[in-house]
């Protein structure tokens, strides 16, 4: 690629590159960083766990429906983490396979494993509800690249959101198993659902400098009021936040799942092997 | 890189390496109509309404392209695909290709002959979508099935071969066809 001739009719910011941020504070910089690195993990270790289901989906429908939502939420975090390379400096290839388990920093809700069909059903839908809040509150961040991004992000999780509520309809609405495997993987991933929308230990400044537009609290309440007419019409039960799962310290991180440390080896393994591999 | 025509011969072979004037904006456009979308190469990039704005400077031409979804793998194909084509029209201009999301691509962004081009290839042009966010509704409609022209088409899967495509069945002509999604 030729290099582009700086200021050559940049009127606007175009490319994540154009505009790092200049007017952001140091310490509202920093937020930023630790907001996009949540938002980039989450959908890279949710984007790698569905891709799983590639090959072996219950349905052939389904094998294609999960790997075209794999390939959404991996190129979604792509785009995040390519934000936070432009900004900060950090190389993308990197910040997705050179970190150790333990630096990643995504929700406890996506650190469960995808499990049986009902699991990652029940943790599609509680994800994608979620992430539809996040990103409402994101569309007006004063990060001109951040809203932008967000506003084409929405436009292609609305087939997510529809492709979550017919499955968590058609489970819930069966008799005897699947509607017991979903209750028990309600019942598991439930309290962890809140995770997403947990505050980030830097939400101050990151409502402060209007970054993002509201905090973890007030993004939970408005979750909940979202899918309670969904889960009043199927029998499922309000998803109350266990106290990990709303505290800045422990939504997104603390020792991390056994199923976290597979993926993370599955998802390392070629980078490991080989760290100039390209393909 | 080779500056190398794609599809068609380039307008200015006649210039040495050293002449002519920049290319005006719209010859650039007229241009990338040659470059067509690697997955259905019977719709151009221009037509598919992924070419943004286009500035062309004294040494510079800047292209901006809006992908149609964020994780498109062809968009690194298209963008070496419009560096190429610019540079068989003008090799001592640097081509700057950015992806932006501002304006966001939007099904709406395909032009009419954009949509006849999907259908000479089997894919159903997507219905008007507008500004609106999120997306307020997903169910297309009655869908024109692109072989028979049957309405009497039925949606068999939202995800399809490519992120940008549907699956849908035409109980008419038993013909399965693809969609291009609104988004």
């Amino acid at each position: 690629m030729p290099a582009s001739a700086e200021g050559t009719a940049g009127d606007r910011a175009a490319e994540p590159a154009a505009e790092p941020a200049a007017d952001l504070t140091a310490q509202a910089r920093a937020a930023l960083a630790e907001l996009l690195l949540a938002l980039a993990d989450d959908e890279f270790v949710i984007g790698f766990s569905d891709s799983e289901w590639t090959g072996i989906a219950p349905l052939l429908e389904e094998d294609v429906a999960m790997s075209s939502l794999a390939q959404d939420e991996l190129g979604h975090s792509a785009a995040f983490y390519g934000l936070l390379g432009t900004l900060f400096g950090r190389d993308p290839d990197a910040l997705a396979y050179d970190r150790d388990a333990d630096a990643f920093r995504h929700a406890r809700l996506v650190d469960h494993g995808r499990g049986d069909w009902a699991t990652t059903i029940a943790r599609r839908y509680l994800y994608d509800t979620a992430d539809s809040i996040r990103l409402e509150a994101l569309a007006t961040s004063s990060f001109r690249p951040l809203a932008d991004l967000v506003g084409k992000v929405r436009r292609e999780e609305t087939y997510h959101l529809l492709h979550a509520e017919a499955w968590l309809e058609r489970l819930a609405r069966a008799e005897g198993e699947p509607r017991a495997r979903l209750l028990a993987a309600w019942r598991r991933l439930g309290p962890d659902g809140a995770s997403v929308l947990a505050p980030l230990p830097s939400e101050a400044v990151l409502l402060e400098a209007v970054l993002l537009e509201a905090g973890g609290l007030e993004l939970q309440a408005r979750w909940l009021a979202r899918i309670r007419p969904t889960l009043d019409r199927l029998g499922l039960p309000d998803p109350i936040a266990c106290a990990e799962s709303m505290d800045p310290r422990l939504a997104r991180s603390g020792p991390r799942s056994e199923a976290f440390h597979w993926l993370w080896g599955e998802f390392t393994s070629v980078r490991r092997l080989d760290p100039k591999a390209v393909w | 890189m080779a500056p190398r025509a794609v599809g068609e011969p380039a307008p200015v072979a006649h210039r040495g390496p050293r002449a002519g004037p920049t290319p005006t904006e719209a010859a650039v456009r007229a241009a990338l109509r040659a470059v067509v979308d690697p997955e259905i190469p019977a719709i151009s990039i221009v037509d598919l309404g992924i070419v943004g704005r286009i500035a062309v400077a004294l040494d510079t031409i800047q292209v901006d392209l809006l992908p149609t979804f964020v994780a498109c793998p062809a968009m690194e194909l298209i963008r070496s695909a419009v560096v190429e084509r610019i540079a068989g029209l003008a090799p001592r201009i640097t081509v700057d290709v950015k992806f932006v999301f501002d304006p966001p691509w939007t099904s709406d962004r395909i032009t009419d002959a954009g949509r006849a081009a999907l259908r000479r290839s089997g894919i159903a042009p997507p219905a008007g979508v507008g500004r609106a966010l999120p997306v307020v509704s997903l169910d297309p409609g009655p869908v024109r099935c692109p072989y028979c022209g049957s309405r009497r088409t039925v949606l068999e899967n939202p995800f399809g071969p490519a992120l940008c495509r549907a699956i849908h069945h035409c109980t008419a002509c038993r013909q399965p066809f693809e969609r291009f999604k609104a988004g």
